[in-house]
């Protein structure tokens, strides 16, 4: 039973930021057709953004100021960056988005150094917020649980109920009706590119001091962002927010499960202290979210809740 | 190729080889970046300043030492390339220790080069991979261990744990790699012949420098109901692992290897008083002269983002010295021999000597736990008001801590 509620409690949260940042990522690239390969990049800068931050003020601020910080230099990318290569096609912006994430992480690793810097949580937060089964649940993390929710909230709010998100919809499947119309498709992309820079910075604002802040952070979260794209289904933000919770629970539930190979294979005769027959499902729970796309690309391509094949 | 290309060539070869004749040069391959570099770089700057003594004392022999850092980003592979870069640079003596994956790879490599190159020959000292199969089945002529060893260590932690009535349940967690394999083997068995009556609530192995949260982990640990929790982890996934202890108000003891890692001791502040423990070579507020003190201090204040903890590191350098000494030669070969069976006095008031049979260290090991600094806790760690303190009766002699071996060595004539 306590395994079940706190894979539940830690899977949720996971699984919101693994939202926070692939949401950002599956609306650049429905709008814009770029998979931008910078984008654990950005989430790394905001984590580093509010460490400076938050070293010269406080957490409050950092936490306002990093978010839209990390927008600016996403847009500036945009602008100065992306919408020139724009002109030679889908490859060249994948690689320049490549290259943008090479490029990030030296400078990072330049200016803070090559290992992992004391990006800690706030003195006000940094209390049990109530006790399970023997184990006290930080408040911090509900803390996370709260912005998540807040910026999902908020991300609805403004596609759905606003007229700048009903612009934002159309040139989502219409870029050229929408520029016909008058609109300023250009300065939507740009504006679209920086919001979703600023969602994977805040994720990295509040993910930094519990998770690691390292210049490889960017590295390590990079490959589970795509996977919760392509399960989620590219363009799909419905998708993304399923996909993202899936694998937020299954990566927690597989660490409370012990059982070996061995045991559940047990019909085969698989040894229990033979090589395979000794592995966990606990020990290869890091490995599940990449389990699932493997499956999801075999059995249904597009994904949970996409219209186009990748 | 014209007479003035040729008389340049000639001149800047010439100019190398003298330079390369004139040090001792030793390579230090290990992580220098990544979740691991701060255990190498606390490692790197411990060797540098010995270095730089025995420099301004003379050298070896007159010859000056000279320590070059190759990060190896703790990859067995990376680590063959780096061992390569390191001879190609003249380096006869290597020095590892984060990551027992790393040096399987290393004993092997070095190995092969020994024997495909005779005359270049070149020496591992490995001062941290303590994985037990390094002096016993795969031994080797080539490989020094400077620190005490898996069995050694856990026969340390279980004899302490014979003495403690209250632990029923022991949580066994480590990293999913030979070294924390070996440990749990070894900790199943010992427990096992020592204290039957103690249940293993759990055996977890987890991916070494990946889990950043280890909160599923501890609460699982909570869930089990276990007494205390004996784990091999280092570095950053101590670090971690303390970290989220700490969140989750865990107050049972953690009985460690490397308890001392950066960060450890600072994530679990007040938690750590009489909660975590370690079994080392040394800790630094053990009674030592005032030399001892000031190098201490000397290392603090050079390397303000680490501690002195790396006290293998001073004795690998100078049983080096002593080893060169008595062979009146820097080169690998009569260095080795002269190291087999070598006793020198270390700075805490014991004797570390490396065994001939296995090429293994025997010296004290100490278990101590985290005490808030003042009177008898001289010297804090991580920046923070508490400090490494002997337990009672935590001492334990050179004599009792030696294990046997299994090694049959090969020596060169």
């Amino acid at each position: 039973m306590e395994t079940i509620v706190f894979a539940l409690l830690n899977g949720v949260i996971y699984g919101l930021l693994l939202f926070m940042l692939s949401s950002g990522l599956t609306l650049i690239f429905s709008m814009m057709g770029v998979l931008n390969f910078a984008h654990a990049s950005f989430y790394m800068l905001g984590a580093y953004f509010a460490y400076t931050i938050m070293g010269a003020t406080s957490f409050w601020l950092a936490l306002f100021i990093a978010p839209i910080l990390v927008g600016l230099v996403g847009a500036v990318v945009e602008r100065y960056g992306l919408r020139k290569v724009h002109a030679n096609g889908h490859v060249a912006e994948l690689l320049f988005t490549f290259g943008l994430a090479y490029l990030i992480e030296e400078v990072v690793k330049i200016v803070y150094g090559k290992t992992a810097v004391d990006y800690k949580i706030p003195d006000l937060l940094n209390f049990p917020a109530f006790t399970i089964y023997g184990a006290s649940f930080p408040a911090y993390r509900m803390f996370m649980l709260f912005i998540a929710i807040g910026m999902l909230i908020g991300l609805w709010f403004l596609l759905k109920k606003t007229r700048a998100g009903l612009i934002i919809q159309a040139a989502l499947t219409h870029p050229h009706m929408v520029g016909h119309l008058g609109h300023n498709v250009p300065l939507i992309f740009m504006t679209v590119f920086g919001i979703g820079c600023a969602m994977a910075g805040l994720a990295g604002v509040i993910a930094g001091n519990i998770f690691v802040t390292d210049p490889a952070m960017a590295v390590q979260m990079g490959p589970i962002v795509f996977v919760v794209v392509v399960v989620g289904g590219i363009g799909s933000l419905e998708g993304a927010f399923l996909a993202s919770l899936l694998i937020g629970l299954i990566q927690n539930f597989a660490v409370g499960i012990n059982a070996s190979f061995a045991e559940i294979f047990w019909f085969t005769g698989l040894s229990p202290t033979s090589e395979i027959g000794d592995i966990t499902i606990s020990s290869l729970a890091p490995v599940m979210p990449f389990l699932i796309l493997v499956l999801i690309l075999i059995f249904r391509p597009r994904g949970l809740m996409g219209e186009q094949e990748l | 190729m014209s007479i003035k290309k040729a008389a340049l060539a000639a001149a800047v070869s010439f100019v190398a080889v003298t330079a390369a004749q004139a040090d001792i040069k030793m390579a230090f391959i290990d992580p220098l970046s990544g979740p691991f570099g701060p255990s190498g770089e606390a490692a790197y700057t411990s060797f540098l300043l010995e270095a730089e003594k025995i420099n301004a004392a003379g050298g070896v022999n007159g010859e000056m030492i000279e320590v070059t850092g190759y990060d190896n980003k703790i990859n067995p592979k990376e680590s063959l390339v780096q061992l390569q870069k390191a001879i190609d640079d003249g380096a006869r003596y290597i020095f590892q220790g984060n990551g027992s994956s790393v040096a399987a790879a290393l004993i092997d490599a070095v190995n092969k080069h020994n024997a495909r190159n005779p005359g270049e020959e070149v020496i591992f000292f490995n001062y941290a991979a303590v994985t037990p199969a390094f002096t016993n089945e795969d031994c080797s002529f080539w490989h020094f261990r400077f620190d005490a060893h898996v069995d050694m260590k856990m026969a340390a932690i279980t004899d302490y744990i014979k003495g403690q009535e209250d632990i029923k349940k022991v949580y066994l967690i480590g990293q999913d790699y030979v070294f924390g394999q070996a440990v749990a083997a070894a900790a199943e068995g010992m427990l096992k012949e020592k204290r039957p009556d103690i249940e293993i609530v759990g055996n977890e192995l987890h991916p070494l420098g990946k889990v950043k949260d280890f909160t599923p982990y501890i609460q699982k640990i909570i869930s089990s109901g276990a007494d205390a929790v004996i784990t091999g982890n280092w570095g950053a996934d101590m670090q971690l692992l303390m970290k989220a202890a700490a969140e989750s108000g865990s107050d049972i003891p953690y009985l460690t290897f490397y308890g001392g890692s950066k960060g450890a001791v600072a994530a679990l502040a007040d938690g750590a008083i009489d909660r975590l423990y370690q079994v080392t070579e040394a800790i630094t507020n053990l009674p030592a002269g005032d030399e001892q003190n000031a190098l201490v201090e000397e290392y603090k204040e050079r390397f303000p983002d680490y501690d002195y903890y790396y006290h293998r590191a001073w004795n690998a350098m100078r049983m080096f010295k002593a080893a060169a000494e008595k062979a009146g030669s820097v080169d690998p070969i009569p260095v080795a021999k002269a190291l087999e069976g070598l006793t020198i006095d270390e700075a805490y008031g014991g004797q570390v000597t490396m065994r001939a049979e296995d090429h293994q260290a025997q010296q004290n090991l100490y278990i101590s736990t985290v005490a808030k600094v003042g009177d008898d806790v001289k010297y804090g760690v991580d920046n923070v008001d508490y400090g490494w303190k002997l337990v009672e009766g935590g001492k334990i002699d050179a004599a009792a801590a030696e294990q046997p071996t299994t090694c049959e060595m090969e020596r060169p004539e």
